[in-house]
């Protein structure tokens, strides 16, 4: 049996077995003597949020049944492994969006909720978690609980942004956002500094309800691209378009990501044409960019790659974000994915959710082994300091200390926890 | 819009394919063994439906031969007539366990052989009757079933099994010969590597693995098009044409 990975291909951990859930009405497995249970959906997050070395891996794939869809309030009831994309090829002939849909449709809904995850909308709408009505949460001890932000809402709270910990999320109850059609208007910027991307985000905000920006991590100033965007109104006529789906066929040796071939992605990204008006494109185009290219994590090579977000309070950020800009670009090794976006004041439902106000600035990193590691330790000391927080879903390697200072409520979070459910996250920020 | 029966509807094929038929807009009748799994793809179904389909089901243990009649009368009574019937119940025996046990051997045979031998009995009659009030212009039934390319050549890693298929092969060539006169068609499914449940224990990784979606996309359009023997996907053929004509006195010397 292949060992399950996560998104970012690090680390490599082998549970000690892998169970395919078949039906949500069905009691968790048998546990075996000493072992711990963990969840995994779709395996999209970074780092050990998904991984459980020495125990259970849950996967949740074949829980992916539609329970019930009600088409005038636009309320879909599923199964927790059912993937965003396989919801919106229902939903958006139907005239309804995912209120929240992160940066890929291939995570499940137990993922979304268990990682409380984000969208460029985030500074309008909040987090998923906030369109979430009802969830059931299946506990180790057999005991089935429905919560909801007025039902049981302590236990909602645990569970939104709980990282699979507080059991299995066997079903959910999502509000949906009203569409015209599958199209978004799509307006790109440039930028050729922070500053200038901090005054063009703020207008961006007012008038979109979609925004992140693009920066390129090897040009002094940070230059980049604000991507802005919102549903399509209906149109008379749309175009036709078919999605293109790549693979990347291989596991090169090493990681084909480096400063050379970063150098020319970045300038020639810059430099793309942009429209003089906002572009009609297909939302997967513009939401999930790199789904069209299936595998895309394996061009890091065989060590994978590290993620690192961090969020950054308001009067803090754009101090902290260059930076940090000023740091990755000292250390030379650039970033493929480095996305910047502000999120907005809508509360996020977990005691564990990541978004809160402020910038989040998302890099990605070949594994370059101790280098990388000591430059993600330098990215921490400016969070710290800026009184920020990491994303566990991005992360493979934060400290203890680093959690609880990102996650003040993590004591009442650990209430919650069921006894039997642990990940390598969870030990890994608990233990040390 | 077509009228059809699934037997084994739970399994991952035949419930993928089930969600392509509900949204071409066929209707269903579901046959399931368990009945939670059966719920929540009844459930499911019903969910992307619109108002005239029909999606309705029954959990039976199909190795209780008896119930198979019954059964088919019940499907034909609420869909208001049968125009395809899929027969997609099986399982994979632990081949090493029915070496030393008669039992398990001959279970696996019920199960995967004799279980649709009578299904088919039985289908093949109804389909023929039904043919018969049709006018002589119109096309008759389809009925596929979900055999296996382990059913083209004894292999020491799992002939019971194969032998199980291989055995449901021959008769489903026979009936395809037989109601061939009245139009009902009779299409042989024989997917490679697929990756569903039933397969939980092998390495999935690798060319030769399929998903249920792609194989389940196979089938319905396999139904659709009423052919004879499809191999899904379609690289199998080829595979199994080497395959079959390895010879003997190789062949068993390989340890496949």
């Amino acid at each position: 049996m292949s060992v399950p990975l996560s998104w970012n291909r690090y680390p490599r951990v082998a549970p000690s077995r892998v169970v395919d859930l078949v039906s949500r009405f069905d009691a968790l497995p048998a546990r075996r003597l000493n072992e711990n249970l963990l969840p995994r959906g779709a395996g999209r997050s970074y780092g050990d949020v998904c991984l459980n070395a020495e125990g259970a891996l849950l996967r949740t794939r074949a829980l992916s049944k539609f329970i019930a869809f009600d088409p005038r309030e636009g309320v879909l009831c599923c199964e927790a492994g059912a993937t965003l994309g396989e919801i919106l090829a229902f939903i958006v002939p139907r005239g309804w969006f995912l209120t929240v849909t992160p940066g890929t449709r291939f995570v499940t809904v137990g993922g979304a909720i268990a990682n409380d995850v984000h969208g460029k909308n985030h500074h309008g709408v909040g987090s998923f978690g906030c369109h979430v009505r009802e969830l059931e949460l299946l506990r180790s001890d057999g005991e089935r609980i429905v919560c909801g932000p007025e039902l049981r809402a302590d236990w909602f709270a645990a569970t939104v942004g709980g990282l699979g910990l507080t059991g299995l999320i066997t079903r959910a109850t999502l509000k949906l956002a009203p569409v015209a059609n599958s199209f978004m208007l799509v307006e790109g910027r440039r930028f050729s500094s922070l500053d200038a991307f901090w005054d063009l985000n703020a207008r961006a905000e007012q008038d979109w309800p979609y925004t992140a920006a693009w920066i390129d991590c090897l040009a002094p100033g940070g230059r980049g691209l604000l991507l802005a965007a919102r549903h399509a109104p209906s149109q008379e006529s749309l175009p036709a378009h078919a999605e293109r789906r790549r693979r990347f066929p291989v596991d090169p040796p090493f990681s084909l990501i480096n400063a050379v071939s970063l150098r020319a992605f970045n300038a020639a990204y810059y430099r793309q044409p942009l429209g003089q008006r906002p572009q009609l494109t297909p939302y997967g185009r513009y939401l999930h960019t790199l789904d069209s290219i299936e595998d895309w994590n394996r061009i890091y090579g065989q060590a994978g790659f590290l993620q690192y977000q961090c969020v950054l309070p308001p009067a803090a950020a754009r101090e902290g974000i260059a930076d940090m800009l000023k740091i990755v670009a000292r250390a030379g090794t650039g970033s493929f994915l480095a996305v910047l976006k502000n999120f907005g004041s809508r509360p996020s439902p977990g005691l564990l959710s990541f978004p809160r106000p402020g910038a989040t600035l998302a890099l990605d990193f070949p594994n370059l082994g101790q280098r990388t590691f000591k430059l993600l330790d330098e990215l921490d000391a400016v969070t710290r300091a800026a009184g920020g927080a990491l994303y566990p879903a991005k992360d493979a390697r934060m400290s203890g200390e680093m959690f609880r200072f990102s996650f003040p409520r993590h004591p009442q979070f650990s209430a919650f926890v069921d006894p039997n459910f642990s990940s390598g996250f969870w030990r890994r920020v608990t233990e040390r | 819009m077509a009228k059809i029966l699934i037997f084994g509807a739970t399994s991952a094929i035949a419930s993928s394919a089930a969600t392509l038929w509900v949204a071409r807009g066929d209707s269903l009748f579901l046959v399931g063994r368990n009945p939670n799994k059966l719920q929540a793809i009844l459930d499911d179904l019903r969910v992307r439906k619109v108002d005239e389909q029909i999606v309705e089901g029954a959990v039976a243990d199909l190795d209780d031969f008896a119930q198979h009649g019954p059964l088919i009368a019940l499907a034909r009574e609420t869909l208001g007539g049968l125009d395809v019937a899929l027969i997609a119940q099986g399982s994979l025996p632990d081949q090493k366990a029915c070496e030393s046990s008669v039992e398990a051997t001959l279970a696996e045979i019920r199960t995967n052989a004799l279980g649709p031998i009578a299904l088919l009995t039985l289908l093949a009659g109804e389909f023929e009757r039904a043919r018969s009030a049709l006018g002589p212009e119109d096309e008759g039934g389809v009925i596929a079933v979900i055999g296996s390319v382990a059913g083209d050549r004894g292999r020491q890693s799992n002939y019971v099994y194969g032998a199980a298929k291989g055995m449901l092969a021959t008769f489903l060539e026979g009936l395809r010969n037989r109601l061939a006169k009245v139009d009902v068609a009779v299409v042989t499914i024989k997917p490679g590597f697929v990756d569903t449940p039933m397969t939980a224990s092998f390495d999935k990784k690798g060319p030769l693995w399929a998903s249920s979606q792609t194989v389940a996309k196979g089938v319905v359009s396999a139904i659709e098009r009423r052919r004879d023997v499809v191999y899904l996907p379609g690289f199998w053929r080829f595979i199994m044409f080497v395959i079959r004509h390895i010879p003997e006195f190789v062949f068993k010397r390989l340890s496949l």
